[in-house]
């Protein structure tokens, strides 16, 4: 009933303004083109320099309101998301001023040089020299945030610094897998016919195998003892607040993207093509609690290339720590090897649930500790 | 007297003048006049109803998704009753229905509005008349243009109704999601449905464009050399040249996708393992490869878009500030750096794709020297409406609400055409305001600034000004009020193509926001039904235009009568004398193409 009656008042609203305007054109037809149009100039003369004001108000109200809940409000959590902020405060700044004149020129003549009568129009069709100039000094400017630009850009692009954390981020539809290299440091080789989504969701090839591929061939697969200790987990991502870290990134399905807004980072996850991105987060995630006084604050790792119909919902938690805290919480993690073959794990006598190299040594009740902190 | 004899009282008088049309060499029957037609006119007036129709459903859609975008937890159900339950349960719009309706706006609103609706209209209406030329090269193939856009259309429609949804993976179609039927419903066969019509949009935009390259460069009348042309038809040719380059790299790629997707061919894909089905037999394949074939028209395409509505804009402005656009020269320039740069600089959609840093950083430079030109342009405009002697037209106002928007989206560009930027920013809102601000509402505006200039010339009748007026502004504000603020958000990071955001802590902050972008969303929408009401009235009950040159216009289409029929001038084609923008020169407030030089005239 109310959808009917919405729409009848929408109606309504329709014919009379259409009515207003049928009238209104039979008003100017009497009083004659000139005059309607005068008076019509007058009006929109007026109109374009109040945009021009209400626009500038209204730049700097919804500054008011929204530049508190944009990131960068609070500090950016990794040292490429500075450099990232600097150039964007440059940026602003640039674009800013361009913005404000250009839009203040373009209202104020069309407010300025409305019709009026006997005025006489300047026959002004071109004029090398100021051509030039705005030639010129736009591309000067453009050169340098160019310049500024590059630099960041190799510096984000460039090789991560030798020791970096490796972690390898892949996607699926729709939620991210993260894999550690484990205590050798070398990710274990996988392969995606070796992907069984109960046990080995990244295809890490554990054992010796034969695949026979579509076209009848058959494909050797040499188990990878790299692999057998590498933690795979899923829904939350660990980093060391200060360290490097060296993301690998993949797809396990369709593109995907890394997004990481705090960082100011993001690279796809494309199949079959491996892509990187490396940075050094300066904030814990304790930290950018008190940062932005928000207690459920967490960095948040989005996915940010259309891809499916759960797009908005693949999400996964970044949690910075610091290296203690991060040891102990590598320390609770068990290698998937041996959840897919539990009879390979090597029975420690105490703590079979935690038992890792780390901890393995360590006394009953320090496992407990370990494991209860976290 | 009645309300009508005051309207058209005065016409009677001139009506003579206009009739001179109904004296056909040959016999015309409604199959021939409105439906296959080869008068360019009457092919412009198809584009342009169809491109309305088009944009009717593409603006609907958008506002079905701002819907829930706005009011997430508010139940509509009439939703339900109106879309079924594919589309909206419950009173909400479905997750697959959200991605449905975003994809196919966007191909709606890109390709068959600002490509058909937008240059296929005003580059058949303008080009024949404005360069003195009977008609286009082609009429048959300009039949044809229409005629595989109509149906490309209809196929296009067709895909809404499927069982299995519309195309949903973004206008772009990515591949792998765009070629698996197991990875989104929507690439079933949606997908086959939206790539036939992709690809009969194809060849209906190349039969267009070479018709129209061909009709400027060879059938200008007497004296009309390439410097006396009008921007707009400077621009409808580069437009045209862009579009023939590009798009058949467009259909290559389209056309590996149709092989991969049904042929079992690879040259998309490449280690997948799509949930529930297991691992594909496919290796090899590069998902990189579209995306660089798919950017290569694309990236063209924006200008495609874009270059219409600047060379509408310059001769609009012209005409309505009384004096000559500004830097003729360096306008033809500008457009010619824009449309060689517009195919150098694909890539910069792909900076977060892995690209190689050393080429992203050429890229980077490329996409920023396009600033260059553009900048040129909206100084030029701006120097135009310097000490001229401006008329608030519809059509003007339109034209400087272009300009206004190309500054404020143009800016942003620089923005995301700076990689180490880009990185951050790629595929947050901050993008959508960046390219609807520029491209989409700009271009749109251009349209706008073009029909209520040329409607005259199309119909012998004049929009209702008032109208134009309430249309011009809520537009104007409402498009500022709706896209402003998303730069906001972009900033906070928020990424795009999300159906629901409240499980983000860094990205539900925004809720007041975007019930606000959705509310104007929908009363900028309900303003352009008011502007369709007001086309179609006018069309047969709007104000007669009684003086050949309404606008006091030196152009060419200008000295046709009122109401031109097939072949646009009764008698000879009228011989050109001067460049096209020689308003206010030695005291005379216009002086038309036509007129030869004067002996005592002076020289710019």
């Amino acid at each position: 009933m109310t959808m009917f009656l919405t729409i009848a008042v929408i109606v309504l609203i329709f014919v009379v303004i259409f009515q207003i305007a049928k009238a209104s054109e039979y008003v100017s037809v009497i009083k004659g083109e000139n005059e309607s149009r005068k008076q019509n100039n007058k009006i929109n003369g007026f109109l374009m320099l109040g945009f021009m004001i209400l626009g500038l108000i209204g730049i700097w109200y919804c500054n008011d309101l929204y530049f508190h809940k944009t990131l960068l409000a609070h500090p950016a959590a990794s040292d490429h998301g500075k450099k990232v902020d600097q150039m964007l405060w440059v940026t602003i700044g640039v674009t800013g001023i361009v913005l404000i004149i250009t839009q203040i020129l373009l209202f104020w003549f069309s407010f300025k040089y409305q019709e009026k009568e006997n005025a006489k129009v300047f026959y002004f069709p071109h004029n090398n020299t100021i051509e030039v100039v705005w030639t010129v000094v736009p591309a000067i400017v453009l050169a340098i945030l160019v310049v500024i630009g590059l630099r960041n850009w190799y510096s984000f692009t460039g090789e991560a610094p030798q020791g970096a954390m490796q972690v390898e981020v892949t996607g699926k539809q729709f939620g991210w897998i993260f894999r550690y290299p484990g205590k050798d440091e070398q990710f274990g080789k996988k392969y995606f016919r070796m992907i069984d989504a109960a046990n080995n969701s990244l295809g890490i090839i554990w054992n010796d195998t034969a695949i026979k591929k579509h076209d009848g061939e058959m494909q050797q697969l040499k188990d990878d003892k790299f692999g057998h200790d590498d933690i795979v987990t899923e829904g939350t991502v660990y980093l060391i607040k200060g360290k490097p870290v060296k993301l690998i990134i993949g797809s396990r399905d369709v593109i995907h993207d890394v997004g990481l807004s705090h960082f100011r980072m993001k690279m796809d996850a494309v199949p079959g093509i491996p892509t990187t991105m490396w940075f050094t987060p300066t904030m814990t995630t304790e930290e950018m609690k008190a940062e932005t006084k928000n207690p459920n604050f967490e960095y948040e790792l989005s996915c940010d290339q259309m891809c499916g119909n759960g797009h908005y919902s693949m999400r996964a938690i970044v949690k910075v720590v610091t290296q203690e805290e991060f040891d102990a919480w590598m320390g609770s993690k068990k290698p998937a090897y041996y959840a897919a073959f539990p009879d390979k794990e090597p029975k420690a006598p105490t703590a079979p649930t935690a038992d890792t190299t780390k901890l393995a040594g360590k006394k009953d009740t320090a496992i407990t500790k370990a494991v209860a902190k976290n | 007297m009645s309300n009508e004899a005051v309207l058209h009282g005065a016409a009677t008088s001139h009506d003579a003048h206009g009739d001179h049309h109904h004296e056909h060499h040959h016999h015309e029957t409604f199959i021939s006049k409105y439906v296959f037609s080869m008068d360019h006119k009457m092919i412009a007036k198809q584009f342009l109803i169809t491109g309305m129709v088009w944009a009717v459903i593409g603006g609907l859609m958008s506002v079905l998704f701002r819907l829930q975008l706005g009011y997430p937890d508010t139940s509509f159900p009439w939703l339900e009753d109106l879309l079924g339950k594919w589309w909206a349960e419950k009173g909400h719009i479905t997750a697959q229905g959200y991605y449905a309706l975003v994809t196919t706006h966007g191909t709606v609103l890109v390709f068959f509005v600002l490509t058909a609706g937008l240059s296929g209209t005003f580059a058949n209406f303008l080009i024949p008349l404005q360069v003195g030329a009977r008609d286009m090269a082609s009429p048959f193939m300009n039949m044809l243009s229409y005629w595989f856009f109509f149906t490309a259309s209809v196929v296009m429609l067709s895909s809404i109704f499927v069982e299995t949804g519309p195309f949903s993976g973004g206008w772009t179609a990515y591949p792998p999601l765009s070629a698996l039927g197991d990875a989104s419903p929507g690439s079933k066969t949606g997908m086959d449905l939206w790539l036939v019509a992709m690809a009969l949009f194809v060849v209906s935009s190349l039969l267009g464009g070479l018709n129209y390259i061909a009709t400027i460069l060879n059938m200008r009348t007497k004296g009309m050399s390439m410097t006396r042309l009008p921007l707009t038809i400077w621009a409808l040719f580069f437009t045209a040249v862009l579009g023939v380059l590009s798009f058949p790299v467009l259909l290559s790629g389209f056309i590996l996708l149709i092989f991969d997707r049904n042929f079992g061919t690879s040259f998309y894909l490449s280690d997948i393992f799509v949930n529930g089905v297991g691992a594909l037999p496919n290796e090899g394949g590069s998902a990189i490869l579209f995306q660089h074939l798919f950017w290569f028209l694309g990236h063209p395409e924006v200008y495609i878009i874009l270059l219409p509505a600047m060379g509408m804009v310059s001769e609009i402005l012209s005409v309505n500030a009384r004096k000559p656009i500004f830097g003729y020269m360096a306008m033809i320039g500008s457009l010619f750096a824009i449309s060689i740069l517009a195919f150098l600089v694909w890539a910069h959609h792909m900076f977060v794709t892995g690209l190689n840093p050393f080429l992203g950083s050429i890229f980077v430079l490329l996409t920023l020297l396009i600033a260059v030109p553009s900048a040129i342009k909206v100084f030029n405009w701006l120097t135009t409406l310097w000490r001229g002697n401006i008329r608030f037209t519809p059509g003007m106002l339109f034209a400087i609400g272009f300009v206004s928007l190309f500054i404020s989206g143009g800016l942003t560009g620089i923005w995301l055409g700076n990689s180490a930027l880009d990185i951050h920013l790629h595929d947050t809102y901050f993008v959508i305001a960046h390219f609807h601000i520029v491209m989409g509402v700009a271009s749109m505006f251009g349209m706008f600034a073009g029909v209520y200039h040329w409607y005259p010339k199309m119909y012998g009748r004049y929009l209702n000004n008032t109208l134009g007026y309430i249309h011009f502004w809520v537009t104007m504000i409402g498009a500022y009020l709706i896209f402003w603020p998303m730069h906001y958000e972009g900033l906070a990071g928020m990424p795009r193509r999300y159906y629901d955001y409240s499980i983000w802590e860094s990205f539900k902050n925004f809720v007041e926001l975007n019930k606000f972008i959705s509310t104007v969303a929908m009363i900028v929408f309900a303003t352009q039904l008011l502007f369709l009401l007001n086309f179609f009235y006018s069309i047969w009950k709007g104000r007669k235009v009684t003086s050949q040159n309404p606008w006091g216009s030196n152009t060419l289409e200008w000295t046709a009568p009122i109401n031109p029929g097939h072949g646009n001038w009764p008698g000879e084609i009228p011989e050109v004398h001067r460049w096209a923008y020689d308003y206010g020169k030695d005291g005379r407030e216009f002086i038309s193409q036509v007129e030869p030089i004067g002996a005592d005239e002076s020289h710019h």
